[in-house]
């Protein structure tokens, strides 16, 4: 099977690579661009984890095969953070102790921050919702939720 | 002696408080690396070939075409291993045969469930590797199989072991059969205490086998070289474990095979056994390659440890008063495809909570052809638990009684008798008890089909071999090393140990989990024992630490040991005929290191007793839809005895994640069979865990009666919250309907059923 050369811009910066048809994005990043911040916990769009953003829309990079970035612009984890100054999301789930493994938590915060994209003043239950793609088996949720809520409220400058 | 929690609060500068924990950044900017995130030069993939049957003779592996296919550098079978005498070794309650272990790690003579590895494949690329795999030709016998545990109780079922005969009963049977062990714990006289009883109440129950379902597979990546040197990074709750385990599995000494504890993604018990290390060790021995291994989320549910099902009896008597005066269990456990089901655990904590003169508790480990059980999170009560709760709050209707007040009434403390011999220990089950009592959600008015139920959970919690290092640095700040897998948060709960005994900043202490071979022995990070051993071990160290650094401080002031102290992070003169000297910090005796005696730095080991159970009382709100069986929550408090929290928010992010996960197991998950004893819901579609929108905030209710063993009071606080929610979810789900729900999971088609049925 002949490798694509797909071109992209992740996280600002343009990125080539070379990977055959059937190769996951999520298997791109991790295994071709080293970039292991995007985990795999299930490999069939169940659990979240390898959540990115593609062309600001949240998918699941298990689900999306790397051929289908070509062109597009991607965000991950390892975006997130402005050099030293971590993203609001970032800093309010280490305050709400939102994470006890953390092996969810970038697929957490990359959903919660698209979400937030959207909908600036989300209530409980649509960030409930919103999340809901996501799985943790750690945390029952509770101190996810309140952090989302506290960086929804600390961005609105409420 | 600590005696109570205020005079505690009022010396406490950092500990109880929730700090950023020390590994934060790292797991919110992507940098952690977890098991699947380690790779090296040269580096080969494995895949794993597995049974397609539940239960079938291996008549030959032919793996010619694998091997010829380009890329493919060497295939291992069962038989690449070493063998094992057939032998029980270790305590009773959590004993291992390594003739069974070898057989998990890779069929041998059968394939004994869907999934059991049967080879293993390491070449170029996972693509070739998978590849390889179908092309290895394997002939079997498929043998007939059986699944549920009164089925292979039947005395024709299918044996999985031809030779196997009970343990435990005597005189042994004559018959081989599944079940591997019979087990009691019995005190005082039944029929009597049955006979003196006002109401008495029987029923049996069944639960279905559950998952830990932690989001990260089981990876690990294998490097060994010509000199009989091997490092593996493994993701785990304990890199010693894996360590003796994998280097007795593949035949080498402890000493050539070095563990580095990459970061684990969840575990609740199932990561404190191995599974791919001992063939990535293998395979780069054959190959002298590094080799990666990393399980699918099928191959997880399929191949590595659930807990088990079961079928349970449990009748008990009580008083018109409620006093409880006689009780006795018949649990039946699956183990899985081999011995070692957490039943032992289950009919000793079954009763626990409870001061009850007359007990028999009868437990069987039963083997089929499902995968082997492994530990979950307090292993083996919850699942007794059910049944007894439940069968607990049938009696409370009937002789009228708020069933938190039954409870409170039979509560064990201190000096209490026990159905296995020794004493109770320990106060904190009343005081859970009573803390929802006076909680006013738990008077809250209910509405239509809406209902509360009550339950209540016991723990052993542990203690056992635990060693940390503790460095002072040339600045003042402080390094400290365990060996203790961190799963939720133990660097920052050891960093505020620390920094509490020495009396320094929590920031300026750097917590961290050492390889094997850079610390001193850590059994698991299991049965709630890091916080309380761990801890132990850390706060020695310290003390060791401030022993030297009143003796450095002595000979800068050219005067005697004992007359400094060390208080608030500094050296004081114990008093002023000492001398008028400033007391000096931690920064200024570091500073001076160098002439008053070199590096100051001790590391401290423990095999602490001690521990004290973990008690959990909670209380639930449900409402049943009647039109489709769905049950929501509404609310729920969950109170549970923690002796002393170190860190508050993780001490809290412990219980109600424990509850959740056990909402999951009451209401939702469960291993489901097909005919050909194939599993049908291998993946979180399927295997539904909970997620954020079924659920509310759950309220942990942080209780503090401290235990004297630990220095700061410490009970372990992992477990016992998984304990009570299936059986608080039944018994709210019957006040809300009127239907008495005795299967787990209670899902929607259940309790329509169950309703439906009047």
């Amino acid at each position: 099977m002949s490798k694509h050369h797909v071109t992209t811009v992740i996280n600002g910066d343009p990125v080539e690579f070379l990977c055959q048809p059937n190769v996951s994005l999520l298997d791109v990043l991790r295994n071709e661009l080293n970039m292991t911040g995007t985990k795999e916990g299930c490999g069939t769009g169940d659990c979240g984890s390898c959540s990115v953003t593609l062309d600001g829309r949240l998918v699941c990079s298990c689900l999306v095969l790397g051929v289908e970035a070509h062109g597009k612009t991607i965000q991950t984890i390892e975006g997130m953070a402005n050099g030293e100054t971590l993203h609001v999301l970032q800093r309010k789930f280490l305050e709400h102790a939102a994470l006890q493994c953390g092996i969810c938590t970038p697929g957490f915060l990359i959903a919660a921050r698209s979400l937030l994209e959207r909908n600036n003043n989300p209530t409980e239950e649509e960030v409930r919702f919103w999340l809901a793609g996501n799985l943790c088996r750690c945390t029952g949720y509770n101190n996810i939720i309140t952090a989302v809520l506290e960086a929804a409220r600390e961005m609105r400058g409420a | 002696m600590l005696t109570n929690t205020k005079d505690i609060q009022q010396v406490m500068k950092v500990v109880g408080t929730s700090p950023v924990r020390p590994d934060g950044v790292p797991k919110v900017t992507g940098q952690a690396q977890y098991g699947a995130d380690y790779s090296l030069p040269g580096m080969l993939w494995a895949k794993v070939l597995r049974s397609p049957h539940a239960h079938a003779r291996i008549l030959s592996v032919d793996t010619s075409k694998a091997l010829a296919l380009s890329g493919v550098k060497s295939i291992i079978l069962g038989s690449d291993f070493p063998e094992h005498p057939f032998d029980y070794v270790g305590p009773e309650r959590v004993a291992q045969n390594y003739w069974h272990m070898t057989r998990n790690i890779m069929a041998r003579e059968k394939a004994l469930f869907e999934g059991h590895a049967i080879a293993a494949v390491a070449a170029t690329t996972a693509a070739i590797a998978a590849e390889a795999v179908s092309l290895i030709d394997v002939k079997y016998e498929v043998l007939p199989h059986c699944i549920d545990v009164e089925d292979a109780m039947l005395p024709d079922a299918p044996l999985l072991f031809e030779d196997m005969i009970t343990r435990g009963v005597e005189p042994a049977p004559s018959k081989p059969s599944n079940i591997s062990k019979r087990l009691e714990f019995s005190t005082g006289d039944i029929a009597a205490g049955f006979a003196s009883a006002d109401e008495v109440v029987e029923m049996s129950f069944k639960t279905a086998a559950v998952h830990q379902g932690y989001i990260e597979p089981h990876s690990c990546l294998a490097r060994y070289g010509a000199d009989g040197q091997c490092e593996l990074w493994s993701a785990s709750q304990g890199h010693f474990v894996v360590r003796a385990y994998t280097a007795k599995l593949v035949g080498m000494e402890i000493g050539n095979l070095l563990v580095h504890p990459a970061e684990i993604g969840g575990g609740f018990g199932g990561k404190t056994v191995v599974y791919v290390e001992p063939m990535a060790v293998l395979l780069s021995r054959k190959t002298g390659l590094p080799v990666k291994i990393m399980m699918g989320r099928e191959d997880v549910f399929k191949s590595t440890g659930p807990t088990s099902g079961s079928s349970m009896t449990v009748k008990i008597g009580v008083k018109k008063d409620g006093t409880i005066v006689a009780a006795e269990g018949l649990f039946k456990f699956q183990a899985g495809a081999f011995p070692g089901s957490p039943v032992m655990n289950a009919t000793m904590c079954a009763f626990a909570p409870y001061i009850i003169p007359n007990v028999k508790s009868v437990g069987f480990d039963v083997v089929s052809n499902r995968p082997k059980s492994a530990a979950y999170r307090a292993p083996g009560s919850p699942i007794s638990a059910f049944a007894v709760e439940s069968v607990l709050d049938i009696l409370a209707k009937k002789i009228g009684m708020d069933p938190l007040k039954l409870r409170l009434k039979n509560a064990v403390k201190a000096g209490s008798p026990t159905a296995w011999g020794p004493k109770h220990s320990h106060d904190g089950y009343a005081e859970t008890i009573q803390v929802l009592l006076d909680h006013p959600g738990y008077q809250k008015p209910l509405g239509k089909n809406q209902g509360r139920g009550v339950a209540s959970g016991f723990w052993f919690n542990g203690g056992g071999e635990s060693t940390a290092s503790v460095h002072i640095n040339e600045d003042g700040t402080v390094v400290i090393a365990t060996g203790s897998m961190d799963v939720g948060g133990s660097r920052a709960s050891m960093a505020l140990m620390a920094a509490e005994t020495l009396g320094v900043p929590y920031e300026s202490v750097r917590s961290t989990v050492a390889d094997t071979a850079s610390i001193g022995y850590n059994h698991v990070t299991g049965g709630s024992r890091v916080t309380y051993a761990t801890g132990i071990a850390v706060v020695e160290a310290c003390n060791k630490v401030i022993e030297d650094l009143r003796l450095r401080a002595s000979l800068m002031w050219d005067t005697d040991i004992k007359n400094v102290v060390w208080s608030d992070g500094y050296a004081k003169p114990v008093d002023p005929s000492v001398g008028n000297f400033e007391p000096l910090s931690l920064k200024a005796i570091a500073g001076k290191r160098a002439v008053t005696g070199g590096p100051i730095g001790y590391e401290a080991s423990t095999n602490a007793g001690g521990q004290a159970p973990g008690f959990s009382t909670q209380f639930v709100d449900v409402e049943v839809d009647p039109e489709t069986g769905h049950v929501k929550i509404l609310q729920f408090v969950a109170a549970q005895d923690v002796g002393r929290a170190i860190h508050r928010d993780y001490c809290a992010g412990q219980i109600v994640g424990g509850v959740v996960q056990g909402i999951g197991w009451a209401l939702n998950e469960e291993y489901i069979y097909d005919s050909k004893g194939r599993l049908s819901n291998a993946g979180f579609l399927d295997y539904r865990i909970p997620v954020a929108s079924d659920l509310p905030m759950i309220e942990a209710v942080l209780v503090e009666v401290p235990n004297p063993s630990h220095p700061f009071g410490v009970k372990g606080v992992g477990e016992a919250n998984i304990v009570p929610p299936m059986a608080a979810i039944a018994n709210a789900i019957e006040n809300a309907i009127g239907r008495r729900m005795t299967e787990l999971p209670m899902s929607p088609p259940r309790v329509l059923a169950a309703i439906d049925a009047g």
